[in-house]
């Protein structure tokens, strides 16, 4: 495996609906205000509701020449636990990973059940989802573990550029509801 | 290719080409925005539904009845636009020649995805390699920022031609990435593009024309002629545009080739599009190796530019050409056949090899573009290789 250097690689695993791919846009978008360069794409396949799919970001303070999938990534997000036993969401992760999972259970217990060797830390992000906005959509609150596990944009910063992303599309309860389930989840995500 | 202190945004492809199209603000779009079309059209479709460009949008009911409207309009004197992607294109395929003998300057966003069949709606280039004989000029981009100022460039080189030109962006890999887009103001962008000055109006009663008549024997082979010669101007103004826009905006886009560590390179690789971008990084990981090896991404494929591939490789003892398309002419994809012809005459002729990968959305991933500069290498030593290579398929 070639692995590409200074640059951060993330996959976001999910199932079609829970926003896997708009996770990874806000994400790529919130980090050019940071002055970085970003990719943020979907996995090239059909996108249908409940069926798995995954999403990446590569982050960089350089341009980014490469294109395609991300094998080894240095973050995977788990937006649906029941994906972790699957080959797609497993691929490239070793000791030094940082595995985020959607789940109520300890780290730990996560480790031991599914057998995995990564830095596991875990969020009930469709909990957080479904007290705030009445919904399982965990990919706004995943982002908050994300931004509060790796610190690789300021907590503020980050806030701001979500907040004027979402304002273009959707009313400002949806809009402050989803900041609010973001500010828990940076509270709340465990394994720190 | 970093446009120094520029508005920074975020954009996919499809949105970068949009955001283009929105700044140049063009008279006529006519579309039929359907799969296997991409966002491009629908994105524009919603800047005309706010009210933010003065556009005239002709939805029509299939991609040749969009490249007919194109035609009509372009007639009129009007700046045309419009965008597809692979079967889209071949539906238009009859009515692309008659809009380059009509020498009617349609800019055309080409999204690259494969053709049918098997049924694919992911990224290769035999749609519009499948147009490279319509008498289009062709710009095949390597990300969304390069799509984007293509575009802009784009007008002003097709209109001052008078040549129908498509830039081109690989299907998904750039349409649907989000990546930072450095853009120019719209009073930049007006003022580069300027007014199109038409070469007929076919409403202009004053001045009545006829366009499109019957072209037999006696006429027909002559029209053709001037088309060749308009293409070799097209390759004049190319140049002449990339240049004052790098010098306008503070770019620096390559005009038809983009040499890459090629200084003291003794073997190298032909690519062309996003594949370009991650051939880059596996010469850099081969040069910390010691590798003296270099890339060449090919920009324009019409015109083409023969005569730089000539000098660029020149001294270059063995080649790779990557062809995202197969001519299934049994040797090789269209960018080898073409590179291979144009460097026949040098003295000191190279080793060649293709390589036909990534047909249908299959991944290129950095692997295997190592594996192909390590073919090349064996090539250059004299070791046997297939004149052919395919890269990343089960066989």
């Amino acid at each position: 495996m070639v692995k590409s250097k200074e640059m951060l690689e993330i996959r976001w695993h999910g199932r079609g609906g829970m926003g896997a791919k708009t996770a990874a846009l806000l994400l790529g978008e919130a980090m050019i205000h940071q002055g970085k360069y970003i990719q943020a794409f979907p996995e090239y396949g059909p996108e249908r509701r409940g069926a798995p799919v995954t999403s990446y970001n590569r982050i960089s303070d350089n341009p980014i020449k490469i294109h395609y999938g991300i094998k080894e990534p240095d973050v995977v997000m788990v937006l649906d636990p029941t994906l972790l036993q699957t080959e797609r969401v497993r691929e490239g992760l070793n000791e030094d990973t940082i595995l985020i999972v959607n789940s109520k259970m300890q780290p730990e217990e996560i480790k031991k059940k599914f057998n995995i060797n990564a830095k596991v830390y875990t969020v009930d992000a469709t909990g957080i989802s479904e007290e705030i906005l009445g919904r399982n959509l965990p990919n706004t609150p995943m982002l908050g573990a994300l931004v509060r596990v790796t610190g690789l944009i300021d907590f503020d910063t980050f806030l701001k550029a979500v907040e004027e992303r979402l304002k273009v599309k959707y009313k400002e309860n949806i809009v402050k509801g989803n900041l609010k389930a973001i500010k828990k989840a940076y509270e709340e995500v465990k394994g720190l | 290719m970093a446009v120094k202190n520029r508005k920074r945004m975020a954009l996919t492809g499809n949105e970068a080409y949009a955001y283009a199209m929105k700044q140049i603000n063009p008279d006529v779009v006519a579309a039929y925005p359907i799969t296997p079309a991409t966002e491009i059209v629908q994105i524009f479709a919603k800047y005309v539904a706010d009210g933010l460009v003065n556009t005239e949008f002709v939805p029509v009911e299939s991609e040749h009845s969009a490249m007919s409207a194109c035609v009509g309009a372009s007639a009129t004197g009007a700046r045309v636009m419009t965008g597809t992607a692979s079967q889209g294109l071949a539906l238009m395929h009859e009515i692309l020649y008659i809009a380059s003998s009509l020498r009617l300057p349609i800019v055309m966003a080409v999204v690259n995805r494969a053709l049918s069949g098997p049924i694919n709606i992911h990224c290769d280039h035999s749609d519009t390699m499948g147009s490279r004989d319509a008498g289009w000029i062709q710009v095949y981009t390597e990300n969304a920022n390069e799509a984007y100022h293509s575009v802009i460039m784009g007008i002003r080189i097709a209109e001052t031609v008078n040549l129908p030109l498509m830039v081109t962006l690989d299907g998904f890999i750039i349409s649907h990435e989000m990546e930072v887009v450095e853009v120019l103001e719209d009073q930049e962008v007006q003022e580069f593009i300027g007014e199109r000055k038409p070469l007929y109006n076919i409403l202009d009663v004053d001045n009545p024309i006829t366009v499109g008549p019957l072209d037999l024997q006696d006429y027909y082979f002559e029209h053709k002629r001037q088309q060749v010669e308009a293409m070799k101007y097209a390759k004049e103004v190319i140049k002449s545009v990339v240049e004052e826009y790098n010098k306008k905006f503070g770019t620096d886009f390559p005009a038809f080739i983009e040499p890459y560590r090629m200084e003291d390179a003794e073997y190298a690789v032909l690519a062309m599009s996003s594949a370009a971008g991650t051939m880059k990084e596996a010469v850099d990981l081969m040069r910390e190796k010691g590798e003296k090896v270099g890339l060449v991404r090919l920009r324009v494929f019409r015109p083409f530019p023969f005569e730089e591939l000539r000098e660029v490789f020149k001294n270059i003892k063995a080649i790779g050409v990557m062809d995202r398309a197969d001519s299934l002419n049994t040797m090789g994809g269209p960018v080898f056949n073409e590179t291979r012809s144009a460097l026949y005459d040098l003295e000191t002729r190279p080793k060649m090899m293709g390589f036909v990968f990534g047909l249908g959305g299959r991944d290129f991933p950095i692997e295997d573009a190592i594996h192909i500069i390590e073919r090349v290498k064996a090539l250059k030593e004299g070791k046997k290789v297939d004149m052919v290579e395919y890269i990343g398929v089960r066989e």
